[in-house]
């Protein structure tokens, strides 16, 4: 028992860090309707600049304002190079195009840095510690905490700052969002860079467990099992649909792999989200819409 | 008119979300009539087309069709029952030929294998002709040869609503529901839409139900009108018992026109 | 004016639907075929055979494959590489476990199998559209390269999982030369492309259209729509099993589950934006950019850059470039070259005129 609750909350932990890059993708979905797969080449971007930097020598604060400002500009260009040219095209357009946009952000990071793994040590030890008898991951708890204050600090700017409420009124309606005055293209511009900024502390704390390389990029993978069950619309659902996948693939992980072999970790997300879609075909926070014709 | 309807919807609900959509709904519709159903915006007018072929299910009420009746009819089966229509915002193919589209509402009525047609072999040959030969039928009755190969998504929206009704002929439909098959269209085009949608009654013999805002060409055009107002029936009769009804005055021909 | 027209129409429905209308279209086509399947195996040399005709061709297949799923019938997939990788086991199992297993057999057979693994992963497509069905063909690509791993019956218990092409004998000929497996992937690819391009001239290929334009509509007209898709799903994986195996064993020789992973489904993918969604020309042309523009940048480097940029940095530029022309392509020509080459064509009907 002991053992499975130690699993289970390790499971839930760790799903917090696939809540942490999904919720950068449902930032930029809700308000464009943007199916970013480049998130997870926008996290080995922000991890390899950050570390790069400190490896040169630059203070912790200095690297992490260097890193956002690179991540604004990244935003900027993104904004004006990719979505406003495809203003009003079909989302499978733009998704195809943030598969190009992955690449091209990939290959940038990896040109200017380097593609040598790097180690990043944020001064937190991995030294699991005892919490009422359980063995848990100082860690964890830590990456944890941040996804908590993360969504805090998110629903914060939402909900009362002047650029939250017109972000929240694009993503409910274009059109009348446009109709009241509200800049579209500001509006993606500062979604992308807040998701480059979720990208950034994705990135740093994945980077810690994990070293920065390039397979940072692939957790974007993760992500989006994480969103088809929580909803790409809803930053609830993104945290629920995290602690789920981590949860039960860890379970699966040390109950089913001995039975039917290891490394089941690749699929085992996507087989419970597909049949989480058989159930709900929106996922479990998304709503569907009522087709109209 | 004699003989049993061909279409009878019995008390028919439906809501969206628990907002009440349409209220106890009954009406016939006889063979070779062609059915106007007028109201304001959000009457419900849609939603009942939705509902005779299947798009939505209705929370309570049957659909008689032919002689049978449905709790609940799938599009698919109203398709292969014989049902037809147009769709309000135009639900064409755009990336495909005005042929093209014509053709696919031929689909029930191809015999041959997608083995047959690929191998060219057994009935293929004499079904391609046929079902090619019928949709130019239907393309000559509505006059659109001309753009027969052009994208559908490039033609002009008036041309694209007879495409449309093109669509929904081709599949020789006993029953053809037309959501606002003039909308947006100027008086010359509504009335050589009036003499397409005549012409398909008169020569053809189909049924016909249409949703117009138009109550001019409403009254010219049908032989029945039903006035929908608030998901609820207020009138049913010929246009001139409709005209004369105090409560169809009242919510609707008095106000808004 | 290059070629007139005039004079040439069509006097019956089939007739229409041939490939070329114009005869100096037809008989260009017909050189063409000629020059490849004659003329190439003496002209070409083994370098050109191994590293550029075969893998165009493979490519082209799957690109094929890929774009009846998503071009012409709408449904996305990130799983191409995992139906090639049945494909390709299928193939090697067939022949080795059945005796006599003629090797084309073995391919159709490969695909066969594809094509069922295809369906399977194609059910959700019923229940879940867009996005979301990314997930199910990107279960299909872990899944698949997860069993391959994980079950060595796969690869007849090959410690590394990896698998060698049978003997390329048919009916006593010898394909095993350079030269031999290219015309064996011309044959087969030629074949494939005759067959895929009669289905989308097909009552099934306006099918696909219309689920890919409008599915709701699709389905008032009385288009089965999970039979519809079901096809699409089944007969891409056929063409992509093929290609898997054909890539395994007239490409490579010798392949491994992970030859076939995700980065492979993002090439493909990619085949089909630059080469043109929805139009079967464009499959060769997106394969063909796909093969030379990397053999093109390393030889421009080598040129012109020697010394400077080292192979890694070479791979990164050619990420950035990938990347950048998707984006390009999507912005300015979302039909892709099968459309540039189609302007260059109404173009040559009319040159020296402009109109």
């Amino acid at each position: 028992m002991e053992f499975f609750l130690e699993v289970l909350i390790g499971g839930l932990l760790a799903g917090l860090m696939y809540s942490l890059v999904a919720i950068g993708f449902v930032l930029i979905y809700k308000a464009s309707g943007v199916f970013n797969f480049a998130q997870g080449a926008m996290v080995l971007f922000a991890a390899l600049t950050f570390v790069s930097l400190l490896e040169r020598g630059v203070p912790f604060w200095g690297a992490f304002a260097v890193t956002l400002l690179s991540m604004l500009m990244l935003a900027w260009a993104i904004e004006r190079m990719v979505l406003r040219p495809l203003v009003n095209r079909p989302p499978i357009t733009l998704f195809m195009a943030t598969l190009g946009l992955s690449y091209i952000i990939e290959g940038l990071a990896q040109t200017l840095w380097g593609a040598q793994v790097h180690g990043l040590d944020l001064g937190i030890s991995d030294e699991p510690f005892e919490v009422a008898g359980l063995l848990l991951s100082q860690f964890d708890l830590f990456a944890a905490g941040t996804a908590g204050l993360l969504v805090l600090a998110l629903s914060l700017l939402f909900n009362k700052t002047r650029v939250g409420i017109s972000l929240r009124a694009v993503a409910d309606d274009q059109l009348a969002a446009l109709s009241i005055g509200i800049k579209l293209q500001k509006v993606w511009m500062i979604v992308w860079a807040v998701a480059g900024f979720v990208g950034l502390v994705a990135g740093l704390l994945w980077g810690a467990r994990l070293g920065v390389q390039f397979s940072l990029s692939l957790i974007v993978l993760k992500a989006l099992p994480v969103l088809i069950i929580g909803g790409f619309t809803s930053i609830g659902g993104a945290i629920v649909g995290g602690l789920i996948i981590g949860a039960s693939e860890k379970l699966a992980e040390v109950y089913l792999g001995p039975v039917i072999g290891g490394g089941i970790e690749n699929w085992f997300p996507y087989v419970l989200a597909l049949l989480f879609l058989l159930v709900r075909p929106a996922g479990i926070f998304g709503e569907r819409a009522i087709e109209r014709v | 008119m004699a003989g049993a309807p061909l279409l009878e919807l019995q008390h028919i609900s439906l809501s969206f979300k628990g907002v009440k959509a349409v209220t106890d709904i009954s009406f016939t519709v006889q063979q070779g009539e062609i059915c106007a159903l007028i109201g304001p915006n959000g009457a419900g007018k849609s939603s009942l087309l939705n509902v005779i072929n299947g798009v939505y299910p209705p929370d309570e009420g049957m659909v008689g069709f032919n002689g049978n009746s449905y709790r609940k009819m799938q599009s698919h089966q109203a398709a292969v029952q014989g049902i037809a229509r147009t769709f309000q915002n135009i639900a064409l193919f755009k990336g495909m030929s005005v042929l093209d589209n014509v053709l696919t509402g031929r689909n029930l009525k191809v015999k041959s294998s997608w083995l047959e047609q690929t191998f060219h072999i057994g009935r293929a040959a004499s079904d391609i002709a046929k079902q090619r030969q019928k949709a130019e039928e239907v393309i000559d009755f509505l006059r659109i040869n001309q753009w027969r190969n052009s994208i559908v998504g490039t033609l002009p929206y008036g041309l694209q609503k007879r495409v449309e009704l093109g669509r929904a002929l081709a599949s020789e439909p006993r029953l053809l529901l037309l959501d606002e098959p003039m909308a947006g269209m100027n008086s010359e085009e509504k009335a050589e839409m009036s003499g397409f949608i005549l012409d398909t009654q008169r020569e053809l013999g189909t049924t016909v139900v249409l949703i117009e805002h138009d109550i001019g060409v409403v009254m010219g055009l049908s032989d029945h009108v039903v006035v929908l107002d608030y998901g609820r029936k207020v009138g049913d009769g010929t246009p001139d018992e409709v005209r004369r009804n105090p409560e169809v005055i009242a919510a609707y021909l008095g106000t808004s026109h | 004016m290059l070629y007139r027209e005039s004079g040439q129409f069509s006097t019956s429905y089939l007739a229409e639907g041939r490939l070329f209308k114009l005869y100096q279209q037809r008989w260009g086509f017909y050189a063409l075929l000629a020059f490849a399947f004659l003329a190439v195996p003496y002209l070409g040399n083994d370098y050109w055979f191994s590293a550029i005709l075969i893998p165009f061709l493979v490519l082209s297949l799957a690109g094929l494959g890929l774009n009846l799923l998503t071009g012409y019938a709408g449904q996305i997939s990130l799983g191409s590489a995992a139906f090639m990788a049945v494909g390709a086991f299928a193939a090697y199992n067939f022949q080795l476990r059945i005796d006599g297993m003629p090797l084309l057999l073995g391919f159709f057979f490969g695909g066969v199998t594809a094509a069922l693994v295809g369906v399977v992963f194609g059910l959700p497509s019923l229940r879940i559209k867009g996005f979301y069905l990314l997930v199910s063909t990107l279960a299909a690509q872990f899944v698949v390269t997860w069993v391959l791993t994980q079950f060595g019956w796969f690869s007849n218990y090959n410690s590394s999982g990896v698998i060698s092409a049978p003997p390329l004998v048919i009916l006593g000929h010898d394909f095993s030369s350079p030269a031999g497996r290219y015309l064996l992937t011309l044959g087969v690819a030629a074949a494939l492309f005759w067959f895929a391009h009669n289905i989308v001239h097909s009552e099934l290929g306006r099918r696909w259209m219309a689920v890919r334009d409008m599915d709701t509509a699709a389905a008032v007209i009385g288009i089965p729509i999970l039979q519809t898709k079901l096809l699409a799903f089944a007969i891409s994986s056929f063409i992509l099993g093929i290609a898997g195996a054909l890539w395994a064993f007239a490409y490579l020789g010798t392949v491994e589950p992970h030859g076939f992973d995700l980065s492979r489904s993002f090439q493909i993918l990619f085949i089909i934006i630059i080469g043109g969604m929805g139009s079967i020309l464009g499959n060769f042309l997106g394969a063909a950019f796909i093969v030379l523009l990397p053999i093109l940048l390393s030889n421009l480097s080598a040129t012109f850059l020697a010394g400077v940029v080292d192979p890694g940095q070479l791979e990164n530029l050619q990420k950035i470039i990938f990347g950048a022309l998707i984006i390009f392509f999507l912005i300015k020509e979302p039909a892709g070259l099968a459309r540039l080459w189609q302007a260059f064509r109404e173009r040559s009907r009319i040159w020296p005129l402009r109109f």
